[in-house]
């Protein structure tokens, strides 16, 4: 009994051993393999990272419809509910079908310029579920029509967004032509700045075919393939700026442009006279609820893939959202007297908004602080310099979106520094996390943000005059004052 | 026979109901209201704009009774409706001139 088990144990053995030989000639076959460029292998798509991207870009619908909808709805007054829901519906439905038309090729395709895409992927010629998007891994692919989805819901919510500095004064007919033209002439070019490059795949294999050169000659060709590689990218991805889910390309963008329609529209008639009071806390809490729900998708999401990243991403967004909701509580407990419910909820969304761009290169404690300074910062914003200035920002876009955004790309450049826990920034040349430059960090952050300003700025103040020649923007007082869900849109959002 | 019309705080009604219906009161009148007194209103903040509200929810009833009634259904409610708080409300006593009860077409204190 016992010899039989042992020479079966030999047998086993000797199984293993040629087993790990064969190993050991493959991986050394492998290694020299991976050393010719010409033949890298393959990038690969895998159904978990699928099934999670598929899963995360409905998680961004639900944030904009109906979450957003109802944040920005329930704060408005009763007789234009329908009016706020109605501009954020249709801004995806029109961003969607913009997005597969242009939208997608603007954004995500290499131009003549850094600051916009092309028209190659029009009408996504050439984008099936067999063409592949890169991730943030080499090797590791998504579907490009998938990829094609998921950005497509980051453009629906950005125009949504801006609709809350403009409520209950604003014709649904100069709403629609603005939403449309805002996405192609300013949120598509943020979007390629920032976000386009030519993925880790082909930095990979340029730098591998670098060191593999020999001669001279081979040498400059393949520093020139790498230099070719490194230059297609956006204006501001190339200046080295981060932005993990668009703290730049979604918040920061649409709150100057809200802030910009705010004071070209100007204030709603009976502003600092009349009350206007949110209709509907309890929406408004629904809506900031289904938003930070969702934000796992927009933020976990912009991972790409269902790996460490995300579990960052998601681990930031939990805490620094609670973080900036007690901030801004505490805060207006301080120096208003009591807590108040809508302080709660706009403090989360001004975590969320800041937490953006950090969520997948802060770590946790970072993103707390994160938290806890835009909490107060954007409270700040929104009751103290509104009032100041007394622009009516109706839901505070700016105060939330703008100042929120851009606390958090600065401080994404400083988070990211991998002795205050962040992950530090890839080099795909090398392979390994760049050394972290305080200065340069935070600069490239800096101009990243003055950029999307400027940009947005003027991109909306010109749209809007444009409209406001050809067909104006607001309605008649006499239609301001009886709601523009009856006067517009023919329905009330009540019947009682 | 008079009308006493109160007008109260909300959350006094339910109270209100059973002090009138133990002097025997059998039926009367809410209509939700909004006013002002001495009271003033109250100030609302909402993400740290401060609105003055002038005019505060409060409850009005309408009583029809018999002219021997009138000071107990006002005692009643004044015990009832009390809190000693600014903002208690007031209560007016109006004549009535005639009451028809429609189902049978009795009138005057038969209808009431």
């Amino acid at each position: 009994m016992t010899s039989v088990s042992l020479s079966r144990a030999k047998l086993a053995g000797l199984a293993l051993g040629i087993l790990f030989a064969l190993c050991m000639t493959h991986f050394t076959f492998d290694a020299a393999f991976a050393q010719a460029p010409a033949a890298a292998a393959e990038p690969t798509v895998n159904k978990g990272d699928t099934a999670w991207m598929l899963s995360a870009t409905v998680f961004v619908l639900l944030m904009t419809i109906p979450g957003l909808a109802l944040f920005y709805g329930g704060l408005v007054r009763s007789k234009n509910t329908l009016s706020v829901l109605m501009w954020v519906f249709y801004s995806v439905c029109v961003v969607t079908i913009l997005w597969a038309f242009i939208g997608y090729s603007l954004a995500f395709t290499g131009g003549s310029t850094s600051l916009v895409g092309g028209f190659s992927k029009a009408f996504l010629s050439g984008v099936t579920p067999d063409s592949k998007a890169a991730t943030f891994s080499v090797g590791v692919n998504i579907q490009e029509l998938l990829y094609v989805c998921f950005q497509m819901t980051f453009a629906a919510i950005t125009p949504a967004l801006i609709v809350g500095a403009m409520v209950e004064r604003m014709k649904f007919s100069a709403m629609a032509l603005f939403l449309p033209l805002w996405l192609l002439l300013v949120y598509c070019p943020i979007a390629h700045m920032v976000w386009y490059w030519a993925g880790p795949d082909a930095i990979d294999a340029a730098a591998k075919a670098l060191a593999a050169a020999t001669d001279a000659a081979a040498k400059t060709a393949a520093q020139a393939k790498l230099d070719e590689v490194n230059a297609d990218a956006g204006l501001i991805f190339s200046w080295g700026a981060i932005d993990f889910a668009g703290g730049t390309v979604v918040h920061i963008n649409a709150g100057i442009a809200g802030l910009v329609g705010a004071l070209l529209l100007g204030k709603r008639i009976g502003f600092g006279k009349d009350l206007m009071a949110p209709h509907s806390l309890t929406f408004n809490m629904i809506g900031a609820s289904l938003l930070w729900v969702g934000w796992f998708g927009f933020n976990a999401g912009s991972n790409l893939e269902a790996s460490g990243g995300a579990v960052l991403a998601m681990a930031n967004s939990f805490v620094a959202t609670a973080g900036a909701a007690l901030a801004w509580m505490f805060v207006e407990w301080m120096a208003k007297g009591k807590p108040s419910m809508l302080g709660i909820v706009t403090g989360a969304v001004a975590g969320l908004v800041a937490v953006t761009p950090a969520s997948g290169y802060a770590g946790p404690m970072g993103s707390i602080v994160l938290g806890l300074i835009a909490g107060v910062v954007c409270y700040v914003a929104c009751s103290g310099l509104k009032n100041a200035l007394g622009y009516d920002d109706s839901l505070d876009v700016f105060g939330v979106h703008c100042v929120g955004g851009i606390v958090g790309a600065i401080l994404t450049g400083i988070l990211v520094n991998p002795a205050l826990g962040g992950t530090g920034i890839m080099n795909y040349e090398t392979g390994k996390i760049a050394e972290y430059v305080f200065s340069t960090q935070v600069l490239a952050q800096i101009k990243a943000v003055l950029l999307t300003l400027v940009w947005s700025g003027v991109g909306t103040l010109v749209i809007l005059k444009v409209i406001d020649v050809i067909i104006g923007l607001r309605p008649t007082p006499e239609a301001e004052r009886e709601g523009l869900d009856l006067t517009e849109h023919g329905e009330r959002a009540y019947t009682m | 026979m008079k009308i006493v019309m109160a007008v109260i705080k909300p959350f006094k009604l339910d109270e209100v109901r059973d002090a009138l219906t133990g002097v025997g009161v059998h039926g009367l009148t809410v209509t939700e209201v909004k006013g002002y007194g001495r009271q003033k209103g109250h100030t609302e903040i909402y993400r740290g704009t401060e609105y003055a509200v002038n005019f505060l929810p409060k409850v009005k009833i309408e009583v029809a009774v018999d002219g021997g009634q009138v000071d107990k259904v006002v005692e009643a409610i004044t015990a009832a409706a009390k809190t000693g708080q600014i903002g208690d409300g007031k209560i007016f006593v109006i004549p009535l001139d005639h009451a028809v009860r429609i189902r049978t077409g009795e009138s005057d204190s038969a209808a009431l």
